[in-house]
């Protein structure tokens, strides 16, 4: 049944999944010496990735008996998450240097990560979910403790992997009961078995409580939130940018397709729950934030109400509502992936530091970088005319239109409490009182990364018009 | 038909009182002995019922490896069983009723639900007969066909699951002195072994 078609169809996936393997094989040979040229080279795997991303077909093919999708959605979650993928190993090079982790398991784990997001993207089924989820995760739990000598970096594995088995076995339990009361696992047939109906029973409704549960885990919304701050606190910088930026992308493409491909029908009983951890979500991020000195915690609280903001778009459950989340996620991508770039240039000679007062007059000593992180913390804030704001503006136009006024005016009254703590980063930078400067020149793949996120957030005015069309193609494939 | 019927029972009582026995032994290494016998023996009854494919796995996953890991355990940590079993006869009757009242409602609900012919169906349907098709062989049809993707993604999980363990765990630890062959046999009588003429009288 499996025929060369459907091979075609993930050359992508397979081509990633040998590319890891030949690499560990490298690295097991090489040994440790190689870990930089390993780095370069899943780098460039994740390229050549890209591009056999955007040689396939726009239409929509099913494959391998209905568990593997691919259209122009997916294309589209695929092509930033490998982007988020190559930054984050790119940003990661320095550090690991510096810091002894650098093993040559650590860009193999980076690509079965990566791998595990474009399966979780491209499910179709429920079981082709759960290994997306499970391959992503037990990858990222091992890079959360790469640093094994590290008390932090290993009980941040170690919470997150308790934690995130947790989730699993919630996920579970939701797809089982999806299954026994729809009798199907794929999401088309799902689609199928429900159609016409009205409401869902009592048992399917629990079910995709549950399925919501673990999702939301992944996602990291609120009420299932707890493990963000800790992880992102205790594991090393570089690994907590990837974390920030790729599985949530690809673990927010996987929940819109599994809530609106098969449960369309029924989406009136969904949404609830989605407004419901939107909200709270936007609200945590706002509120909790402000008392954080620690960037890395406060970065996580920042990305809970992003999640939050994108939440919104899923909710409205339309086309417009997908496109909104989808232009949304490419520029948080930006944002961040240029603000972590900006943290792991915060180094001295005991070390790295992560406190926000450790910022304290950087525009004196280092005008660029406080300039650019100036520049993604009023993005971040939803200042016009930055990216950020334009992320905003599609999901509460989305959320207008489909008649949910409450979540958008919450979600703008939100936004506005967050201003104050991006806004405390610039005024720490701009006016206080400096201090230890920054140690020594930034590496070129650090300026360059910063440079081309600053570009894609301060001009993003200019070609809005464009990605945004490409963004509604993408969800049109998405939304029928 | 008798003599299946014969092995069943035979079979059965052994798993049973092995069973017993894996709980109720005093030296822990007799457990898992016991517990070796009991897969044994379930592997002995997956046979009888034509599932052949599940007896392997018993006896090649759980004998082979499980158990034996289970041995290990075991024998490496110092647990004192003896001690984690006292009061055992003081927390039985409770236990006993327990379990109980879970058996008669088991009894309750697999008595009164019926399964709707649709569903009896729709189980039954991907498994050819087995007159037809060895069980082995109807599970390699679909695994390697139809759930291909699953079970290479499968694959790609334990890989990872391996890279995780040995990177987390695995340490080369300095001055440790090891056996090199090579080296050894480069060594030439020359460089170990030196003659000393003796001067009568004088010593070295």
């Amino acid at each position: 049944m499996a025929n060369p078609h459907d091979y075609a169809t993930a050359a992508p996936e397979i081509f990633l999944a040998l590319a890891a393997m030949a690499l560990l094989m490298l690295g097991v040979f090489r040994g440790n010496r190689s870990t930089r040229s390993l780095c370069w080279l899943a780098v460039a795997s994740f390229a050549i990735a890209l591009l056999l991303v955007f040689q396939a077909p726009a239409e929509r093919s099913v494959s391998f008996a209905g568990m593997y999708v691919a259209d122009s959605f997916t294309a589209f979650v695929k092509a930033m998450v490998l982007i988020a993928s190559g930054a984050g190993l790119i940003m990661s090079m320095g550090y690991i240097r510096d810091e002894g982790m650098a093993r040559f398991e650590y860009p193999v784990l980076f690509m079965l990560a990566t791998l595990g997001m474009m399966m979780m993207v491209s499910a179709n089924d429920l079981i082709a979910l759960y290994m997306g989820i499970e391959l992503q995760s037990l990858a990222l739990y091992v890079i959360a403790a790469f640093q094994r000598d590290s008390l932090r970096s290993t009980e941040a594995g170690l919470k997150y992997f308790v934690l995130g088995a947790l989730s699993s076995g919630m996920l579970l339990y939701g797809c089982s009961l999806i299954y026994g009361f729809t009798g199907a696992t794929g999401f088309d047939a799902i689609a199928v078995a429900l159609k016409g109906q009205e409401h869902a029973g009592i048992g399917l409704i629990v079910g995709i409580v549950f399925l919501c549960a673990g999702l939301a885990f992944k996602v990291s919304a609120v009420p299932f939130h707890m493990w963000t701050p800790d992880v992102y606190e205790g594991a090393p910088t570089p690994v907590t940018a990837f974390f920030a930026v790729a599985p949530k992308i690809a673990a927010l493409a996987l929940f819109m397709r599994a809530l609106i491909v098969p449960f369309l029908a029924i989406s009136a009983d969904w949404q609830q729950i989605i407004i419901v951890i939107s909200i709270a979500s936007m609200l945590l991020g706002a509120f909790a934030a402000i008392w954080q000195d620690n960037i890395k915690r406060l970065m996580a609280y920042s990305s809970i109400g992003h999640v939050g903001y994108a939440l919104i778009g899923l909710a409205a459950g339309s086309t417009e509502g997908v496109r909104g989340v989808l232009v949304y996620l490419a520029i948080y991508l930006a944002m961040n992936v240029g603000t972590f770039a900006c943290i792991l240039c915060m180094r001295r000679k005991t070390g790295m530091v992560e406190g926000v007062s450790d910022l304290a007059g950087l525009s004196k000593s280092n005008p660029m970088m406080a300039l650019a992180l100036a520049i993604f913390m009023f993005s971040m804030a939803g200042i016009p005319p930055l990216g950020g704001f334009f992320g905003k503006f599609y999901v509460f136009i989305a959320a207008m239109n489909a008649e949910l006024y409450a979540l958008a005016v919450i979600g703008v009254l939100a936004s506005v409490v967050g201003a104050f703590y991006y806004l405390r980063i610039i005024k720490v930078m701009y006016f206080d009182e400096p201090g230890e400067p920054f140690e020594g020149p930034m590496s070129v793949e650090m300026r360059a990364i910063i440079g081309l996120c600053s570009i894609v957030v301060v001009f993003f005015a200019f070609y809005t018009a464009p990605f945004v069309a490409s963004a509604e193609v993408a969800a049109a494939a998405l939304v029928p | 038909m008798i003599l299946q019927g014969l092995t069943f029972y035979l079979f059965a009582a052994i798993a049973v009182a092995a069973a017993t026995m894996v709980v109720s032994a005093r030296n822990p290494v007799h457990s898992v002995l016991f517990l070796i016998l009991t897969f044994f023996t379930t592997a002995g009854l997956f046979v009888l019922i034509g599932a052949e494919f599940l007896a392997m796995v018993l006896v090649v996953v759980y004998v082979g490896a499980v158990a034996v890991l289970f041995m290990f355990v075991v024998m490496m940590l110092d647990i004192n069983f003896v001690e984690m079993r006292e009061g055992f006869l003081q927390y039985m009757p409770i236990g006993v009723l327990v379990g109980i009242i879970l058996l008669v409602e088991l009894l309750m609900i697999l008595g009164t639900a019926t399964m709707s012919p649709e569903v009896m169906a729709a189980g039954t349907e991907p498994i050819p007969d087995l007159a037809q098709r060895q069980n082995t062989a109807a599970l390699g049809d679909v695994i390697y066909t139809k759930y291909i993707y699953l079970f290479q993604a499968a694959g790609m999980i334990l890989l990872t699951a391996m890279i995780g363990a040995i990177v987390l765990t695995l340490r080369q630890r300095p001055g440790v002195r090891k056996q090199v062959v090579a080296k050894q046999l480069a060594r030439r009588r020359e460089d170990a072994v030196e003659l000393k003429k003796v001067q009568p009288g004088q010593g070295i």
